[in-house]
């Protein structure tokens, strides 16, 4: 039996090797079965082994794929993998910068520096090649593995069909040795854009198609250039209507040609050609070296559920944007964090089954954002109509002289996270607290004396104090949840970040770094209250 | 909240210069001209809402194109 490689790898992780589950009489069952070990699968597997909960991860390769995908990885994603164990690394190979030019034609219409806020741990983004994120991912499982946690993945394992009913799923899987089956209490989908699990279950997967190609380059600068993103509205090189060029480790530089609709594939890969529009763009003096060049396409679109009973769907399998704004990767990191608490609260009976209904809804809520975003930044690129390009146009000409204007530009919003307002999990606000940190929204990072304050909330909930009494620990419904007691004093950061005007606040917050509830004082009744509502414990509607 | 009663300091003065801005100007660069003005007067206003309101009041308002 043999399983057709669709594509080389980077890395080669995981082996395959013949499991005991092969030569059972009948299908082994399993608490958790993640298929997909892209970026999503690895940081689902880690996230619920870290918790506990015995995961085990199918893959049809043995490890990362080679090309070119993500590169930009947002702050929020960095946050998540340092919670995971797996940031560090990230950060020192990612690549920082803040300054980046806006052409357009042959014009340089602007520059600018990104100035990032100061007090967090984590800059705005890095670049990073996705084959080395999901390498440091899965060096952290193997981490997390020698500290026990009970983590496995098969590598060479294709998952074929599917059945699934309410206590679960199975599955038949095909390897090198034949085939077997695998049941699963729980079914995570994490096998990316053309999720033949999604295909398999008939769910249907709706959007809209854009009619446009895109020419990656990635090339090796053989001298010295500078760690800007350049952005080019319509180039004079003939690229369609934008090309790209950024850094990335290595001295590697990024570069994405828009091609449009109608095109040879073949003879736009050609070495000559590529090299013809690259030489135009970085102009005649500049040497370097054609690493990897593919063409892509992309579509922006979404299932209408997340959670079909016990078989959930992440990552791209779930949604699927443009690539301007680096929402794909950055956005299913997201549905993991989401999702790691909720299924381990709800498979250790700390939580109802219907506690994943907000993963369903928080997480959609959060496609629709990264959609409209990412279309936004498509339609401004490439404008639909006449009108809209001459508007496009004419913001373009006037941001080369008036500062307003580039506030219109639109070449890709940096990802950020959703906050989830009007969240069924959300508790009672206290609207004199700052708009940003509200129930719903991701805790912003801030320094506190003993380290950044996200790395000191605990795995599970927290209760943040800031300037307020409370007991060290609370004891409600099950949780024991601990106190992190700071100060504003000296902090300006934690003040405005958390405190606005008020003297003190008392934040609830979820295992997944999002404010569940706040007050400006502890009041235990609220907070028991608060917590429930946090863990579906109360019916919905209530 | 959109203002619609009368607010031109001098109706008349601002009125002839919108037009005056158009002489010697091809129809191209004439709705190009218009774009900027239009995005130049929308920062000016700032608020999201009132943007909005204007531009339902101006799409509601049936004219001779209609
Ligand atoms: C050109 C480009 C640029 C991008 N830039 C960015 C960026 O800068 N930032 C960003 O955040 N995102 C970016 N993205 C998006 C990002 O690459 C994806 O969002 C991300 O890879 C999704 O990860 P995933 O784990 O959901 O799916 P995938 O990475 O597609 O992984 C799916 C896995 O499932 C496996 N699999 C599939 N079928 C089966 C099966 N039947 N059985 C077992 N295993 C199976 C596959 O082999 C694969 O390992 C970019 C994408 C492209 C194409």
């Amino acid at each position: 039996m043999t399983i057709q490689q669709r594509y080389d790898l980077a890395f080669t992780l995981y082996p395959y090797a013949h499991s005991p589950d092969q030569d059972a009489p009948g299908p082994r069952r399993h608490k958790v079965v993640v298929v997909g070990g892209g970026p999503i699968g690895l940081a689902m597997a880690l996230d619920l082994g870290r918790r506990g909960v015995p995961v085990l991860l199918l893959d049809d390769h043995e490890g990362v794929g080679a090309g070119s995908r993500a590169i930009c990885f947002a702050k929020r994603t960095l946050e998540i993998c340092d919670r995971l164990g797996a940031a560090g690394p990230m950060l020192d190979k990612g690549v920082v910068w803040n300054v980046g030019k806006v052409f357009h034609d042959d014009r340089l219409l602007y520059e600018f520096n990104l100035l990032p806020e100061d007090g967090h741990a984590f800059p705005a983004f890095i670049n990073l090649q996705q084959p080395w994120f999901e390498k440091f991912l899965h060096d952290a499982i193997l981490q997390a593995q020698a500290a026990g946690a009970p983590i496995e993945i098969r590598g060479r394992n294709r998952v074929d069909a599917v059945t699934h009913d309410d206590n679960g799923a199975l599955l038949d899987v095909t390897t090198p040795d034949g085939p077997y089956q695998i049941a699963a209490d729980w079914l995570i989908a994490c096998d990316g854009a053309r999720s033949p699990l999604r295909s398999m279950l008939g769910l249907n997967f709706d959007g809209r198609v854009f009619e446009d190609n895109f020419l990656i380059a990635d090339v090796r600068m053989n001298a010295p250039f500078p760690t800007e993103r350049w952005f080019w509205f319509e180039p004079h090189f003939r690229s369609g209507d934008s090309a790209l060029l950024h850094k990335q480790p290595d001295g590697i530089w990024r570069i994405d040609f828009q091609l449009g609709w109608n095109i040879d594939r073949k003879h736009e890969l050609e070495p000559a050609n590529i090299r013809r529009r690259v030489d135009a763009m970085l102009g005649p003096d500049v040497e370097y070296d054609l690493v990897w060049t593919s063409i892509y396409t992309f579509q922006c679109r979404r299932m209408e559920r997340f959670c079909h009973g016990r078989v959930i769907f992440a990552g791209d399998a779930a949604h699927q944007v443009s690539p301007f704004g680096a929402r794909g990767a950055n956005s299913g990191i997201q549905d993991v964090d989401n999702l790691g608490w909720k299924l381990a609260a709800v498979i250790n009976g700390n939580a109802p089954d219907r506690l994943l209904d907000s993963y369903d809804a928080e997480r959609v809520q959060a496609a629709d954002e990264n959609i409209l975003n990412s279309t936004r930044s498509t339609d401004f690129i490439t404008p639909k109509s006449t009108v809209s390009k001459l508007f496009r146009n004419a913001v373009l000409d006037l941001a080369a002289q008036l500062p307003f204007a580039r506030t219109i530009v639109n070449s890709g919003r940096l990802s950020l996270p959703c906050t989830h307002d009007g969240s069924a999990l959300n508790g009672p606000d206290d609207p004199s607290l700052p708009m940003r940190s509200r129930p719903g929204s991701p805790c912003p990072d801030a320094p506190t004396p003993e380290g950044w304050l996200l790395n000191r909330l605990s795995p599970g909930f927290t209760l943040l104090t800031i300037d307020a009494d409370a007991p060290d620990t609370t004891v409600a419904h099950g949780q024991t949840i601990p106190r992190l007691a700071l100060t504003a004093a000296d902090n300006p950061a934690l003040a405005s970040r958390y405190l606005g005007d008020a003297a003190s606040a008392v934040y609830l917050i979820r295992p997944d770094q999002h404010v569940a509830a706040r007050w400006q004082a502890h009041d235990a009744p609220a907070i028991a209250t608060a917590l429930a509502r946090a863990l579906s414990l109360e019916p919905a509607g209530c | 909240m959109l203002t619609t009663t009368p607010n031109l300091t001098r109706p008349d003065d601002s009125y002839a210069a919108l037009i005056a801005a158009h002489d010697g100007l091809t129809e191209a660069e004439s709705h190009a001209l218009n774009a900027r003005l239009i995005l130049i007067l929308m920062n000016e206003v700032g608020d999201h809402a009132t943007i909005a309101e204007a531009i339902r009041t101006a799409r509601e308002t049936t004219g001779s194109a209609a």
